[in-house]
């Protein structure tokens, strides 16, 4: 079964046939979703009544667009601060683990790469719903002893940050980290050999080489906060990010506006996945 | 460097993952189940014993959602690697090139799409008033709305489609480091199709097999979305039930002990996985 070694044409017919059949099914509903963004009628279901732009542009009600619906616009502000943070927080800590497990030997390095990989393979919403507990008890406890207020431990944003950084971090180690591994620690010598600081020889030499895979993290990052549901589902307070928004809609039923919302995220993710792609390319040069 | 100053230096760098770990993941974690082991004798009051548990094991409904969810993942897991090994097999092998990249490409860009819009996809296909059902009507196999939605079929179709990358890509990876040559030598001593897959390919292909296996497990099991979507009124899944005794009922002990219960299923497979195939932790994920 490899080109090399002839196969009957009647195989080499059913198996071309079952991929195409195989990336029909992967596109299908990605396909409808778009398609639908732009059918005339309130559902975004069969019969097609025609063309419109309505749910994008429109603002006479039923037909209001995406661009003229409040709690759908302000959420997208909402997931793109939220996945700000993130990212940031991210790479800030990916780097620092990086340098960590790369350049230095200590007690426990194993296990605590170990724990670090933990992450991975706890399910979203059990990450979710322990810092849920765990903020909670320290907000009481706080609150009966000051007698203030700590809002900040209570469901909402800085939480579905904190949240959504506790697994996105592993990815940004695991990113930095094999970007490390490949630099030539003789050229940070050399920089020391000519005067530079530690520091210095670590801002000017290692983080440039760093860069593009920092870069690649911090995209990945947005990509995976701002479609992040089942942590953020725990920890969402009363300011919604976009899928916790539309998840609400679907529940009910839309207007296609939720498609027209879904084309914008296929075209911005897509872009966004490209672009770590590129990065990946850039790093392996 | 003086043996101080990189003593200093690596307090410095330990500082932002001990934080990390501690208060977000490991913390978090032994609380949790402190209060899975908390059971609630009046208000405010509580005694430590592994009440939350027997309520699980004597209530059939959350044993049974349980065991329900473990072995639909199951069977979404080896649905997966059947559909998909066919087709990883395709791009390592029988493509080479631009169209190798651009068909791989293809199989990344749907999951860089949100979870929920791939769900809100096949809503649209399977509904009453959907695709399926009005192609059905329209070439007149049927003749009224068919529902294909809102059942475990429909659960199926939408977890094996979210966690196709996962299977695709470590196949793709494994099978592109096997020689083509030792394919032709197993045609050279008088193997045929079969016997060449059964004896050279799997085997090669294993490591990526057994991690694609336990990242696809662990996605169905905790996932959320598309059994509370796809799914009808009795096909519960067992993260629907942790989310209904968190946030609608309050009783976050019982919750917490779910969520305990999950985690161990979780990690055991996932356990039971590495050993089995004799590989680490490290290996698997930490790529």
């Amino acid at each position: 079964m490899i080109a090399t070694i002839p196969q009957s044409k009647a195989f080499a017919w059913t198996y071309r046939i079952y991929v195409t059949l195989f990336f029909i099914y992967l596109a299908l509903p990605l396909t409808v979703v778009c398609a639908f963004a732009f059918n005339d009628s309130v559902f975004p279901s069969l019969p097609w009544d025609g063309f419109t732009w309505a749910w994008f542009f429109g603002n006479e009600a039923p037909y209001i667009g995406v661009f003229n619906e409040r709690p759908i616009i302000k959420s997208i502000g909402t997931s793109l601060f939220v996945a700000f943070w993130v990212s940031l927080l991210s790479i800030a800590v990916g780097t620092s683990n990086a340098f960590l497990f790369v350049r230095y030997d200590f007690k426990f390095k194993e296990f605590l790469y170990i724990l670090m990989l933990l992450p991975l393979i706890i399910p979203g919403i059990i990450l979710g719903i322990s810092i849920l507990v765990f903020s909670n008890t320290v907000a009481n406890n706080l609150e009966d002893a000051t007698g203030l207020w700590f809002d900040g431990l209570r469901p909402g944003l800085p939480l579905v940050i904190l949240g959504q950084f506790s697994f996105i971090a592993t990815f940004a180690t695991l990113v930095i980290s094999a970007r490390l591994e490949k630099f030539d620690r003789s050229l940070e010598e050399a920089a020391l050999n000519l005067g530079a600081t530690k520091w210095g020889a670590i801002r000017q030499i290692t983080l440039p080489f760093l860069m593009p895979a920092i870069a690649g993290a911090a995209v990945v990052a947005i990509l995976m906060s701002f479609e992040n549901f089942n942590t953020t589902l725990m920890l969402v307070g009363s300011d919604a990010p976009l899928t916790i928004t539309m998840f609400d809609r679907l529940k009910q039923g839309s207007t296609p506006v939720l498609n027209a919302v879904s084309l914008l995220l296929i075209v911005v993710s897509a872009l966004l996945g490209l672009m770590s792609l590129l990065f990946q390319k850039r790093e392996q040069n | 460097m003086t043996q101080a100053q990189s003593r200093l230096g690596l307090y410095l760098l330990m500082a932002p993952l001990m934080l990390w770990l501690l208060l977000l993941i490991i913390i978090p974690h032994i609380g949790m189940f402190l209060v899975s082991i908390s059971v609630k004798t009046g208000v405010r009051q509580y005694v430590t014993g592994f009440g939350n548990y027997m309520v699980f094991f004597t209530e059939p409904l959350y044993w049974n959602t349980f065991a329900r969810t473990a072995f639909m993942s199951i069977a979404a897991t080896f649905l997966t690697l059947l559909i998909g090994f066919p087709v990883a097999y395709y791009i390592a092998k029988l493509t080479r090139g631009r169209t190798k990249t651009t068909l791989f490409l293809m199989c990344l860009i749907p999951f860089w799409v949100s979870e929920l819009v791939r769900t809100f996809g096949w809503m649209i296909l399977l509904r009453e008033t959907g695709i399926f059902s009005s192609f059905l009507q329209y070439i007149g196999v049927h003749s009224g709305p068919v529902e294909f939605l809102y059942n475990d079929a429909a659960i199926m179709i939408g977890l094996v489609y979210t966690s196709m990358l996962f299977m695709v890509v470590p196949l793709v990876t494994t099978l592109d480091s096997l020689d083509d040559s030792l394919i032709e030598a197993g045609y050279d001593l008088g193997g045929n199709g079969i016997s060449i897959l059964r004896e050279i390919i799997i085997p090669h292909a294993m490591p990526g097999i057994v991690s694609g296996c336990i990242v696809v497990f662990m996605l169905s099991l905790g996932n959320y979305l598309t059994p509370i979507l796809l799914g009808g009124k009795d096909s519960l899944w067992f993260t629907g039930l942790i989310y209904s005794q968190f946030i609608t009922r309050f009783n976050w002990e019982l919750g917490s002990a779910f969520g305990f219960l999950l985690l161990g299923l979780s990690s055991t497979i996932v356990w039971v996985g590495l050993k089995l195939s004799r590989q680490s932790l490290t290996d698997t994920v930490g790529r």
